[in-house]
């Protein structure tokens, strides 16, 4: 009746999941009671869960990615306190808990905080900077969504039904194959990620499509904002990379599950295939997450520069020259498997070849401000800090795409300490600059700078604290993933590793404060322009937080930086006092398609791990049946009246033209 | 933008216009935008079949000791097979005319035949592979047949779902006629089905063709 599920799947023997699952049960049903005893019900699934508004979706995936950053970030500082202890003793983390961990923490960090955080915030900007009403496909963006929560709550389900796998965040055969890892910890794995992956591939077709065919008049390609540029790069990435997630993924499902020989020891499978198909996904995968941030400080850094951005077209080529190349590094990521010195040599090269295009970059980014007159708000601070950071970084990984050198350092914390530094000084940095910068765009009111600056200054030390001694102890020998290790010299680094945790746990205590104190000051906050920045895209050129339609009229564009454009044409002309020509506006209506269908897939996804059939067939009726019934409706538009939209937009047109003349005499 | 700024702007661009050509029109139209999206899914699609491709390429030759694809491929079965689908092709074609010109009866004789047609594959393909398991070359007996059965049974599955779909389809057209968002996911409908017979023409060269010669 439930196939491989019973009482013992519940680790009633382990207090730590046990109790963390416990108490993230009882806060789940606490705001879940608060939320329907406060009557906030009906307001969520209108507003917010069956919303197909491109704004609501972006901010959905933040919070998503938010929430998941605690969970990965806990798994982290255990991994930090059970290393930090584990000398010459087995630390307070068995080897198949610790095992867990590491894994749930690399594929909860990448899958469920950047991923969603860079495409909730691409969500969020990306219509606006072009210019138009929505994304190209509403509904399914909100399919995508959905299906991304999915995947998390899967994960984390496993905490306490079951166990999650011990393979790593990328599970390498034969150790993932079914002799090796009999257990549901790679179904659970498998199937979070089959599912999460359409929603992101999902996304990835929304947002290409809505860069390449949605964008207002006069926004041709090379007068689009560089966030613009990146999102399609990474985007584009997405379409192309994730169908090979989904096939390996299937692979490998179909030798634990049915069988099958495509990575097992015997009857001629064959592991390097794995491999290869693995990172000729995960590399681009890299690029995926860092694109998009490269974008956002493209932003962050022209606007408190207030210059346009240097060399535009060499930042567009060099976006695209990422795009490219990105899929010919792969194999860099297991030189020491044998493939010989030719093929090491073409790959070393080519990893080195794509730190070019990164290097303009900076360069870019450098000329910007050089001569600007810079503002050090919060999102730039976390700018400047992702520029020295992600430049060590780079550098290490230049280094390691050396192959003899990665015979040296493959799979040392020396590989974990770069990794890290690209990826939290490069994506999250970026991720946390956009946050800051597009809040008061979302919300209406900005967040508060001190704790802003606090959280930037705790996270940047506690990351050079936490991280490069993890680049000193794998100089010393210490390979990653260590559950205990009785080597004298490393216990120092690996202590100062767990004091940098710390640090960083206190500049995410300030994050949670700034956005607390900034709910309760918001009046004295907010945003009544639309304009906070002094911004030069057109996400600027609307009221904050946009309405439903994002803007009253559409933007007519005639050159890069339209919205500084429009400011300076008010300069030299004043704002002027006409009526705006107010049309009627046609917006796709609101649908719990995603919404039910994740349910659906949720309900799927479970009894595919657990192997319960009649519910595997339930569920895919069921996610069937939604799009029937989607697909069934005869009104899925409706219209907001021109004298509504001028209504609407009367609240901040004065305001808006206010800081217009102001910025005419400023 | 809502204010006059944006008449300057809009100024601006007429004024412009006499000088510089680049024009760009705005946002384009729904069955633009759906055909497009569609495409780019198509795309991303035939990349996860080239992987199927890939591995099977890498394991053709990993019989473990079992048999090859020349002493297991029936041609004869495979042509038919063919011929079906690029046959169902041309009534999908067929399909697509007639909803073109609002012809409903036509559609529904067009729809109807591409599904028969589409499930006689099917069913040939289910016969050949119930034939395979008989004769203990089933997809665990070797990396090469789990390769095979996974690339042809994933274009099989894709069928399938394009017959849900084509029946899907079929019901709505019955019930609702041929509305602008139906004639939007009836381009999509064809595309994806047309998109099945090339990865089949792949298949049949790839894994038929190739493969008995091995």
């Amino acid at each position: 009746m439930f196939g491989k599920l019973s009482w013992a799947a519940i680790p009633f023997d382990q207090p730590i999941p046990l109790i963390t699952g416990a108490v993230v049960l009882v806060a789940i049903l606490a705001v879940l009671a608060w939320v329907v005893i406060a009557g906030h019900l009906p307001y969520l699934w209108r507003e917010w869960i069956t919303s197909v508004d491109h704004k609501r979706i972006g901010v959905m995936y933040t919070l998503l990615a938010s929430v998941m950053l605690l969970r990965g970030f806990s798994d982290a500082i255990m991994m930090r306190a059970q290393q930090a202890v584990a000398y010459h003793s087995q630390g307070y983390l068995p080897p198949e808990h610790f095992n867990q961990i590491f894994s749930a923490h690399g594929t909860i960090m990448i899958f469920f905080v950047a991923m969603p955080f860079v495409i909730g915030l691409m969500n969020l900007v990306v219509p606006l900077q072009l210019g138009v009403r929505d994304v190209a496909f509403p509904t399914l963006n909100s399919v995508g969504f959905w299906l991304t929560a999915t995947g998390a709550l899967l994960v984390n389900v496993s905490l306490v039904v079951g166990e999650f796998a011990r393979t790593g965040w990328l599970p390498y055969p034969p150790l993932s194959e079914l002799t090796y890892s009999p257990g549901v910890g790679v179904d659970y794995y498998l199937w979070s990620l089959l599912i999460s992956g359409v929603g992101t591939l999902v996304a990835g077709i929304n947002l290409v499509t809505t860069v390449l065919k949605l964008r207002t008049r006069g926004m041709t390609y090379l007068r689009m904002p560089m966030f613009c540029w990146t999102t399609l790069a990474s985007n584009l990435l997405i379409v192309a990379a994730f169908p090979i997630l989904t096939a390996t993924l299937l692979m490998l499902m179909l030798d634990r599950y049915f069988g099958f020989h495509f990575f097992t020891n015997e009857a001629g499978g064959n592991v390097m295939m794995f491999m290869n198909l693995i990172w000729a996904w995960g590399h681009p995968e890299v690029y995926i997450l860092i694109l998009p941030a490269f974008g956002i400080y493209s932003e962050v850094v022209s606007t408190f520069s207030g210059k346009p951005l240097f060399g535009y077209r060499s930042m567009v080529l060099a976006t695209m020259a990422i795009c490219v190349i990105s899929f010919m590094v792969w194999l860099h990521h297991f030189f020491t498997m044998g493939a010989g010195p030719d093929v090491n040599a073409i790959f070393g090269i080519a990893s080195m070849i794509i730190a070019v295009p990164t290097g303009v970059k900076i360069y870019n980014w450098l000329f910007t401000m050089y001569g600007g007159r810079i503002r050090f708000t919060t999102p730039m601070m976390w700018s400047l800090g992702f520029m020295v950071t992600f430049i060590i970084g780079g550098l290490t990984g230049v280094l390691v795409a050396v192959p003899p050198a990665d015979f040296l350092l493959h799979n040392s914390l020396f590989l974990v300490a770069h990794f890290h530094n690209v990826i939290i000084g490069g994506v999250l940095f970026g991720a946390f600059a956009g946050y800051t910068y597009w809040f008061p765009k979302a919300f209406g009111f900005r967040l508060h700078e001190g704790y802003g600056k606090a959280a930037f200054w705790f996270w940047l030390v506690g990351f050079y604290v936490a991280f490069f001694p993890l680049y000193a102890v794998g100089f010393l020998g210490m390979t990653r993933r260590m559950q205990h290790y009785n080597v004298a010299e490393w216990r120092p680094w690996l202590l100062v590793a767990g004091f940098g945790a710390v640090l960083i746990l206190i500049g995410i205590v300030f994050q949670i404060m700034q956005l607390v104190v900034s709910i309760r000051h918001r009046a004295e906050l907010r945003d009544a322009t639309g304009d906070p920045w002094d911004g030069r895209s057109l996400e600027w050129a609307t009221a904050s937080p946009p309405p439903v339609f994002n803007f009253a009229v559409m933007p007519d564009v005639s050159g890069a930086d339209a919205y500084w454009t429009m400011k300076m044409h008010a300069r030299e002309q004043g704002p002027g006092s006409s009526a705006p020509d107010y049309r009627d506006v046609e917006m796709p209506r609101n649908s719990p398609t995603g919404f039910v269908c994740a349910f659906f897939a949720t309900i799927m996804g479970f009894a595919l791990i657990w192997h319960i059939w009649w519910m595997v067939a339930a569920g895919g009726i069921g996610a069937f049946a939604t799009f029937v019934a989607f697909a069934w409706r005869d009104h899925d538009e409706y219209v907001i009246p021109a004298a509504e939209v001028a209504r609407i937009d009367r609240a901040n047109l004065e305001a808006r033209r206010a800081a217009l003349s102001f910025a005419g005499s400023a | 933008m809502t204010d006059a700024t944006l008449a300057f702007a809009q100024g601006g661009s007429q004024h412009l216009a006499g000088t510089a050509t680049i024009v760009h029109d705005g946002p384009a139209s729904k069955r633009i935008v759906t055909g497009y999206g569609f495409w780019i899914f198509l795309l991303s699609d035939i990349i996860m079949f080239s992987c199927f491709f890939a591995a099977y390429a890498v394991l053709v030759g990993q019989t473990a000791g079992g048999p090859h694809g020349s002493q297991l491929f029936d041609l004869r079965s495979v042509a038919a097979e063919t011929g079906l689908l690029l046959l169902s092709s041309f009534t999908c074609g067929l399909a697509s005319i007639a909803a073109g010109v609002r012809n409903e009866r036509w559609f529904q004789a067009a729809m109807a035949a591409t599904c028969v047609l589409g499930l006689a594959f099917l069913a040939l393909e289910g016969r050949e592979f119930a034939s395979l398991v008989a004769q203990g070359a089933g997809p665990t007996r070797s990396a090469f047949l789990s390769s095979f059965f996974s690339l042809v049974g994933c274009h099989g599955m894709h069928v399938s779902a394009g017959i849900l779909w084509l029946l899907t389809m079929m019901a709505q057209v019955f019930a609702k006629g041929f509305r602008a968002d139906i004639q939007r996911r009836l381009l999509c409908f064809a595309l994806f089905w047309h998109a099945l017979d090339i990865i089949w023409v792949a298949v049949f060269s790839v894994v038929y063709l190739l493969g008995s010669a091995v």
